[in-house]
């Protein structure tokens, strides 16, 4: 069944959309990604131009993000002030990554930096990916602790506040800049960046396992929120027809998922997402350098 | 000698207006199948019959006798650009705007275009593809311009949006023609202009002109005229329809569980 999209004005098959959105769906309710950074690219593959495919993925975002943070919301594993932080620096970075955008797409630069901006995510959470599950393979055999790494550094800042439910007193500009920076990547990217903050907010911030998913969850709701708006305001982008069939898919994925994560190891799984992710990476790196079909490309319609 | 040129050239000039006002009593009349192309949630492109027939109140002039349809959809200056590699990768390096190309573009023919039309009607008349297009000059810096409007032409041909069906229109008795033009799914809304040529030895005789309306309706126009004309109010309603969608889908699988 063919389905014209208003505004990204081509017609593909609804079934299709359907099914990414599914099967994104289900690898996010498996491992907990946000799934973003793998449906923008799949968008791109299947015809959709880079602009409307990366604002109708920080749309897709916030639908499947909400879904997530309930869980949290319940569990209170969400740390609202920090969270808070993070979302204004997300904010700043959103508006911030906004700008680029619509600056790169007058210069006809703005396909060329997406794609160049996936293929490095991409390749790196892929790697990092790979390299994690493989080590908790070896960790689960020999069952050593984890350190947290200790950065002082972040604790000779100013601003200090006190985070309660993360059990931290830092200063709010390393979670600012977090923030910020991964609002860069919403608006540029169309994804969460869940796969950046998480392990920031690990690593850098020191913050409690136990309340990093739910946290990030929380900024990445109302920084895609931000993004998607600030899309349709600016580049009337946002194609709610895509936005809808992908949420559809998305979100039923996602519970299926959630619900096969309980029964299936998923270490081994892992290994094959972080495969799956590095292949898209090679396609789209493969695209970049190899000598293209066609060297002429008609600049897509601008709006208004 | 010079009374034998002057009357070569009287008789020629007599053949001339003879043949002209032969032309003037040969006109077109069309119809469409359909004026008017909704664009809706399921469209998957469309074809519409034109038909019509030579009108003529003199014996049927000598010389062939050809038609040409061509319709054309809304145009706008469009920017083309070249990739060329740096560094290894390869990225739009430039740009050249054609100042008005129609966004689709579909000519059928009675026979081969170069034997049925002389060049001066095409440039006169703009009814070739590459005439249709126009492009009034590229920047200095930017070397074989050409090759970037060819470019544009090749990339519409392989999506359907320009045509050339050279025969496509089927001719009967010098007097009925029709033909099919298929209009492909990714059409631009906007007023499609259906031009009907008669050709008599080459030269236009008569045109005739109609319009095909083509909208988008029902909620694909909604959302579209929403989207662009108050985009902060079709924003909040993707964050609506995200938002419930997210908790609905978990409170529905919740139930299930249950």
């Amino acid at each position: 069944m063919q389905f014209y999209l208003p505004i990204a004005e081509v017609s593909v098959n609804a079934f299709l959309l359907f099914g990414l959105g599914g099967i994104v769906g289900i690898l996010s309710g498996l491992f907990g990604v946000g799934g973003g950074f793998l449906i923008t690219p799949l968008l791109f593959f299947i015809g959709i131009p880079p602009t409307v495919a990366v604002a109708t993925g920080a749309n897709q975002v916030v639908a499947s993000s909400i879904s997530g943070v309930l869980v949290h919301l319940k569990r209170k594993t969400v740390d609202i002030r920090m969270g808070t932080v993070l979302m204004l620096g997300g904010m700043a970075g959103s508006m911030a990554g906004i700008w680029l955008f619509n600056l790169l797409s007058r210069l006809g630069q703005i396909d060329l930096t997406v794609q160049l901006s996936y293929v490095v995510f991409l390749g790196v959470v892929g790697a990092m990916m790979l390299q994690e599950s493989l080590r908790s393979l070896s960790r689960s055999r020999h069952a050593l602790p984890v350190k947290r790494s200790q950065h002082m550094w972040v604790h000779r800042l100013p601003l200090k506040v006190k985070f309660r439910t993360s059990g931290l007193y830092i200063s709010i500009i390393p979670p600012l800049l977090v923030g910020f920076f991964v609002g860069i990547l919403a608006a540029v990217m169309g994804v969460g960046g869940g796969f950046i903050m998480v392990p920031a907010m690990i690593y850098l911030l020191n913050m409690p396992t136990k309340v990093v998913i739910g946290t990030s969850l929380f900024q990445i709701i109302f920084v895609t929120a931000f993004t998607t708006f600030m899309h349709a305001l600016t580049n009337q982008s946002v194609d709610l027809m895509l936005a809808l069939m992908l949420i559809l898919g998305g979100v039923i994925g996602a519970q299926i998922g959630a619900q096969l994560a309980v029964r299936l190891k998923a270490e081994q799984l892992r290994i094959l997402l972080a495969l799956l992710v590095l292949s898209v990476c090679l396609k789209l790196t493969w695209d970049l350098v190899a000598t293209p079909a066609e060297l002429f490309s008609i600049a897509a319609r601008a709006a208004g | 000698m010079t009374g034998r040129l002057i009357l070569r050239s009287l008789a020629l000039m007599v053949c001339l207006t003879l043949a002209n006002s032969g032309a003037a009593q040969e006109a077109v009349v069309a119809g469409l199948s359909q004026d008017r192309i909704d664009i809706t949630a399921d469209f998957d492109g469309s074809d519409i019959l034109i038909y019509g027939a030579v009108k003529r109140e003199i014996p049927v002039p000598p010389g062939p006798l050809d038609v040409i349809v061509t319709v054309e959809g809304p145009g706008q200056p469009e920017s083309v650009r070249r990739k060329s590699r740096i560094f290894g990768v390869w990225l739009n390096t430039d740009v050249v705007t054609i100042d008005q190309a129609p966004s689709f573009y579909a000519v059928a023919t009675t026979g081969p275009f170069s034997d049925i039309v002389s060049d001066t009607e095409d440039l006169r008349n703009s009814i070739s593809i590459p005439r249709a297009i126009r492009s009034a000059g590229a920047p200095q810096t930017v070397q074989n311009a050409q090759a970037f409007s060819d470019a544009l032409i090749r990339l519409r041909l392989a999506r359907g949006l320009y045509s050339m069906n050279e025969s496509a229109v089927r001719l009967t008795d010098q007097t009925l023609f029709r033909t099919d033009i298929d209009l492909p799914a990714n059409l631009v809304e906007g007023n499609y202009k259906t031009r009907i040529f008669l050709l008599r030895d080459k030269r236009v005789v008569s045109l005739y002109e109609k319009t095909i309306f083509v909208r988008k309706v029902g909620l694909e126009r909604w959302l579209f005229r929403l989207a662009h004309q108050q985009p902060a109010a079709y924003g909040i309603l993707a964050l609506v329809i995200a938002a419930v969608a997210g908790w609905a889908a978990s409170a529905i699988f919740r139930l299930v569980r249950r």
